[in-house]
C-alpha cells in the first residue's frame, strides 16, 4: 500500500475530536500480547503503511515503514548477505517491524547481538496530537535530543503510532554450528555463563528438556576451532532448533497453558517453581508454563534480579506486566500524557492505569 | 524558565551544611573557580555554590531542597564534556559527584560491574582485567571521564560500530529524580516491563535525573587484536575502502580515518610511522579469536591493496599496535601543537557523503580563512573536524563558531546529525533548531517536564526554547541564500 501516513494522521485527529480511542494494529499477529484490547476502541491500521524507504548495505542501515513485514525486510537483507541479527520472532507471516519494536521482541542471539531496541537508530511517530515527528536518524551515533526512539521499545504503542523505523543491520555470519549435550537444570546456569565469559564466537545458549544447546557463529576458522575445544555433540539440524526457539514454535511453547516470561539476572538461581522451564539468553530469559499467582511470581523474579510478565494465555483482564514502583508509574503516566494527552492510543493495553 | 531563587547563597549553604560536611559546601569564588566550565572552556559561568555530597541520601536531600526553592542543579562528573553540558547556572548549584568514586562490585560470572557514578571509565577495564573482562565504550577522555558522565552523554569511542555506545552497555541506573525520589531504572536482566526509561536517561545530559549508581555489562577481552594501517592518495578512495571492508562482511573493532593535516600533526607528535605523503589514512582494527583475526586481517590487507591503498602495514606486536593507535588517540593534542586553539566538532553523516562533506568543508575553510584538520570515526560516520584558531585574535572564535555551525548544518542536510557523542549542552543548542522542528522540540520539552516539572535540572541546556528557534532558522536561511548567490556569482 505504501505511505498512508496522511490517512493515519487524519484518523488520529478525528479520534481526538470525537473522543474515540484507537487500538494500533500492524499484522495482527500479537493480539495475544499485553492486556485485552479495549472493545469500544477503533482500529488504527498500520499494516497498510508499508515499504522499505531506504536501504544502503554499505551503511549497514535500513529504513522501513512500520507496517512492513519482517519477511519482506529479511528477504531484502538476505539478497545482500545481511540480516536482522537480533533475530526477531515471527508469530505469523504478517509480523511487522513496528510491532516488533513496540513489543521489544528479540530472539536467541539477543545477549550477544543486542535487542531490537539496541539496533534502532531513529523513528517517525504520530503522537496523540496527530503530529508526525521524526526522532534520531539514520546514523549509528546521534545524541541530539532525548532518545525517544528507543523509549518506544516495550511501550506497546501507548505513546503513539510508530510509522517508520531506521535500524542497524549486520552481515550474516559466514558459518554457524550448534553443540548439544545432556545437562541438569541445576548445573546449566553456571555452565552457560562460564561459556559466555570466554572470548569465543558464541551467539546462542539455551536449555530445554535436559539438554543444553550452544551456538557458535562467525568466521569459519573461529567457529571450527572453538567447536574442537568445547564439549558437546555437533547437532545436525542446529539451525532448525534456533529457528523454532526464535519463533516460539518449539514444542515447549505449544498448548494453552499460561506462558510466563522471567527476565532476570543471567546467573540467578532458577526460581523455585515446579513445572516445565525453558532457559534462553544464557540464563537471562526463562520461560515457565503453568497456572500461578502473579504476585508470587513477581517476588520470585525480583529475587532473581528481574521481572516477570504473563506473556500468553491466562487472565488478561488483570495486569500482565510486572508492577511498576510508584515513582516510575508516575513518570510513565506523565510521559504518556506528554505524547498522548487525550489517552487515545492502546488504552489499558500495557497497564490498566496507562 | 527558572524564577529568581527564593533562597540566597547563604541560606542554601546553611541548609546543605546541616547534612553535608561543611568543607564540601563551597561558596567562595576562589574554590568555586575550577567549576566554572567543563572541557569546553570557551563557555564559562560561576555558580551560586558547589556541593559535593557522598551518599545517595545526601543527593536526595539536596534535590528536595532545590526543588522546593526552584534552584537550578547542574550535575558534574570529571568535567571533561565537550559541549558545556556541565557549565554552571549562575543562580544554581553545581552538584559534583566526585566523591562517588568506588567500584562497588564486579561479578565475573555474570560479567557485570556495579559502580558509583564518579568511577573513571578506564578504571572499570583496569579492575575487570584480572577476570579477562573489560568495559566496551572507550571515549578518548577515558583516563579522566566518569561513568556517570558517560551515561549523561551516551559516550562512544573508537569501538562503537562493533561494541556499541553506553546505551548498549548498561543494565541499570539508580537515580534521584528532580523531586528527590530515589528510583532504579533497569534491572540485572536485559530488559524490563514498560517504556524503555533506561534508553531515555542515557544521553539526557543531566536534564532528567541525577545518576547515583550504574550497573554495566563487561565483555570478554578478545584473544587477539591487530591493526591494519592503509594510506590512500585521496579521501574518496579511503572512504570507498571503508565501504569495501564492511560489504565484505567484516565488522572491525575500530575503523578510524584521518586526513592529510591530521596525519602530519599526529605523526609529528607520536612518531607513529604514518605515511606522511598520504591524503587519507585508515586504521582498521580486527579483534576476536586467533583464527578469526588471522582470517580477517589477510582479507582486509588484500582489499585495501585492491582498492588503491598506496601503503599497507599490519601491526605485528602489541607495541606496534599501541604505537599506531597512539597517533590517532593523540590527534587532538597533536593538532593543539600546530595551533594556539582548536575547536572540535562532532557531526555525524551517512558515510557515502564523506567525500562530498570533506570537499564542502575545504571550501568553507577558505571562505572563513581558518584551517581544519579531520579525524573521523569512519566505521560509524562520526566526523571530528578540528577548526584551528587563535582565541587572542579578536573575532576569531566567533568566526570559528560560525564555521562550526555551518559544518553541522551540512551534516543535517546530508541526512546526518549535529552531534554523535559530545552532546548538545550549551554549545550546539542553536543547531537543534536545524535538526528538529518546533513540534519535535516541544515534545522534548514535554518529556523533560514529565521528569522535572519545576525545570530545575540543568536548565538552558540540550533543548532550545522555541522562541529562539524561529529567529535562528531565518538567520540561517538568509545565510544559506547568501551563500548560494555568492556561489552563483563565483
Amino acid at each position: 500500500m505504501g505511505d498512508i501516513s496522511q490517512t493515519l494522521k487524519e484518523q488520529i485527529l478525528q479520534a481526538r475530536r470525537t473522543g474515540q480511542k484507537l487500538n494500533i494494529e500492524g499484522g495482527g499477529t500479537k493480539a495475544f500480547m499485553g492486556r485485552t484490547a479495549d472493545n469500544n476502541a477503533g482500529t488504527l491500521k498500520l499494516g497498510e503503511h508499508t515499504g522499505i524507504v531506504e536501504y544502503h548495505p554499505v551503511e549497514l542501515v535500513l529504513t522501513a515503514r512500520a507496517g512492513t513485514t519482517l519477511a519482506e525486510i529479511e528477504a531484502t537483507l538476505a539478497e545482500e548477505g545481511q540480516c536482522l541479527h537480533f533475530e526477531p520472532p515471527r508469530f505469523g507471516e504478517g509480523s511487522t517491524l513496528g510491532g516488533t519494536l513496540a513489543c521489544n521482541l528479540s530472539g536467541p542471539a539477543r545477549p550477544w547481538s543486542g535487542s531490537v531496541r539496541d539496533q534502532v537508530l531513529g523513528i517517525r511517530l504520530l503522537n496523540g496530537k496527530g503530529e508526525h515527528l521524526r526522532f534520531g536518524g539514520q546514523v549509528m551515533k546521534n545524541v541530539a535530543g532525548y532518545d525517544t526512539s528507543r523509549l518506544q521499545a516495550g511501550a506497546m504503542g501507548t505513546l503513539g503510532a510508530i510509522t517508520e523505523i531506521s535500524l542497524k543491520v549486520m552481515p550474516r555470519p559466514a558459518m554457524s554450528l550448534t553443540l548439544v549435550q545432556d545437562m541438569a537444570m541445576d548445573d546449566v546456569i553456571h555452565y552457560m555463563n562460564s561459556r559466555a565469559k570466554e572470548p569465543k564466537p558464541i551467539t546462542g545458549a539455551a536449555w530445554v528438556d535436559g539438554k543444553v544447546y550452544l551456538r557458535l557463529a562467525g568466521a569459519k576458522s573461529a567457529v571450527e576451532a572453538t567447536a574442537e575445544k568445547w564439549t558437546g555433540e555437533v547437532m545436525e539440524q542446529g539451525d532448525q532448533f534456533w529457528q523454532q526457539l526464535q519463533h516460539m514454535q518449539h514444542d515447549f511453547f505449544a498448548g494453552d497453558e499460561p506462558l510466563w516470561r522471567f527476565s532476570v539476572g543471567s546467573t540467578a538461581d532458577n526460581p523455585e517453581l515446579d513445572g516445565p522451564w525453558l532457559i534462553d539468553w544464557a540464563g537471562s530469559q526463562r520461560w515457565y508454563r503453568g497456572d500461578a499467582d502473579m504476585a508470587k511470581l513477581e517476588t520470585l523474579a525480583q529475587r532473581a534480579g528481574g521481572q516477570v510478565s504473563l506473556f500468553r494465555g491466562g487472565d488478561r483482564t488483570d495486569e500482565v506486566m510486572h508492577h511498576q514502583p510508584r515513582a516510575l508509574k508516575e513518570i510513565q503516566s506523565r510521559l504518556k500524557k506528554s505524547f498522548d494527552p487525550d489517552g487515545i492510543f492502546n488504552p489499558g493495553r500495557l497497564y490498566s492505569w496507562l | 524558565m527558572i524564577a529568581k531563587p527564593k533562597a540566597s547563597r547563604a541560606e542554601l549553604a546553611e541548609k546543605f551544611r546541616a547534612f553535608i560536611d561543611p568543607d564540601f559546601v563551597i561558596t567562595d569564588d576562589e574554590t568555586m573557580k575550577p567549576y566554572e566550565c567543563d572541557g569546553m572552556s570557551m563557555y564559562c559561568e560561576m555558580p551560586l555554590l558547589v556541593v559535593l555530597p557522598e551518599t545517595a541520601e545526601q543527593v536526595q536531600r539536596v534535590m528536595r531542597i532545590c526543588n522546593e526553592y526552584e534552584v537550578p542543579v547542574v550535575a558534574r562528573g570529571a568535567g571533561t564534556g565537550l559541549s558545556a553540558g556541565a557549565m554552571p547556572h549562575k543562580e544554581g548549584v553545581v552538584l559534583s559527584l566526585a566523591k562517588f568514586n568506588r567500584i562497588l562490585n564486579i561479578d565475573p560470572l555474570a560479567r557485570t560491574a556495579r559502580l558509583q557514578p564518579g568511577v573513571r571509565n578506564l578504571a572499570i577495564s583496569e579492575e575487570a582485567a584480572q577476570f579477562g573482562l573489560y568495559y566496551g565504550p572507550d571515549p578518548s577522555s577515558q583516563i579522566a571521564c566518569t561513568i556517570g558522565g558517560n551515561v549523561a552523554e551516551n559516550s562512544g569511542g573508537v569501538h562503537c560500530l562493533k561494541y556499541g555506545l553506553t546505551v548498549h552497555n548498561i543494565l541499570s541506573v539508580e537515580m534521584i529524580t528532580a523531586e528527590g525520589e530515589r528510583v532504579t531504572i533497569g534491572s540485572d536482566a536485559l530488559d524490563v516491563c514498560g517504556m524503555d526509561l533506561l534508553a531515555l536517561m542515557t544521553g539526557s545530559e543531566g536534564l532528567l535525573g541525577i545518576v547515583t549508581e550504574v550497573k554495566v555489562k563487561l565483555l570478554p577481552k578478545p584473544e587477539v587484536a591487530q591493526v591494519v594501517m592503509a594510506g590512500f592518495d585521496s579521501v574518496q578512495k579511503a572512504g570507498d575502502a571503508v565501504g569495501g571492508i564492511i560489504s565484505h562482511g567484516i565488522i572491525p573493532g575500530g575503523l578510524e580515518m584521518m586526513d592529510g593535516h591530521a596525519i602530519i600533526a599526529a605523526d609529528d607528535f607520536a612518531q607513529a610511522g604514518y605515511p606522511r605523503e598520504a591524503k587519507a589514512l585508515l586504521l582498521c582494527e580486527v579483534d576476536g579469536t586467533e583464527e578469526e583475526v588471522h582470517e580477517h586481517i589477510a582479507q582486509a590487507e588484500a582489499l585495501f591493496r585492491e582498492l588503491g591503498a598506496t601503503s599497507v602495514k599490519t601491526s605485528q606486536s602489541e607495541e606496534e599496535r599501541a604505537l599506531l593507535w597512539k597517533g590517532r588517540k593523540s590527534a587532538f593534542p597533536a593538532v593543539g601543537r600546530i595551533s594556539p586553539d582548536y575547536y572540535c566538532m562532532d557531526g555525524t553523516i551517512p558515510r557515502r557523503y564523506l567525500a562530498h562533506v570533506l570537499l564542502e568543508m575545504e571550501k568553507m575553510s577558505e571562505e572563513f580563512g581558518l584551517r581544519v584538520a579531520n579525524v573521523f570515526h569512519a566505521g560509524d560516520g562520526n566526523l571530528h573536524p578540528l577548526i584551528l584558531f587563535d582565541a587572542n585574535v579578536p573575532g576569531e572564535f566567533e568566526r570559528t563558531e560560525a564555521f562550526g555551525g555551518r559544518i553541522l548544518n551540512l551534516c543535517v542536510e546530508v541526512g546526518g546529525c549535529i552531534t554523535g557523542e559530545h552532546g548538545v549542552g550549551v554549545e550546539k543548542i542553536r543547531q537543534m533548531a536545524v535538526q528538529f522542528n518546533d513540534e519535535e522540540l516541544q515534545q522534548f520539552h514535554d518529556v523533560k517536564a514529565a521528569f522535572d516539572p519545576a525545570g530545575i535540572l540543568n536548565p538552558g541546556k540540550g533543548v532550545p526554547a522555541l522562541r529562539f528557534c524561529q529567529e535562528y532558522r531565518s538567520l540561517e536561511h538568509k545565510q544559506h541564500k547568501h551563500d548560494t548567490v555568492d556561489a552563483a556569482h563565483g
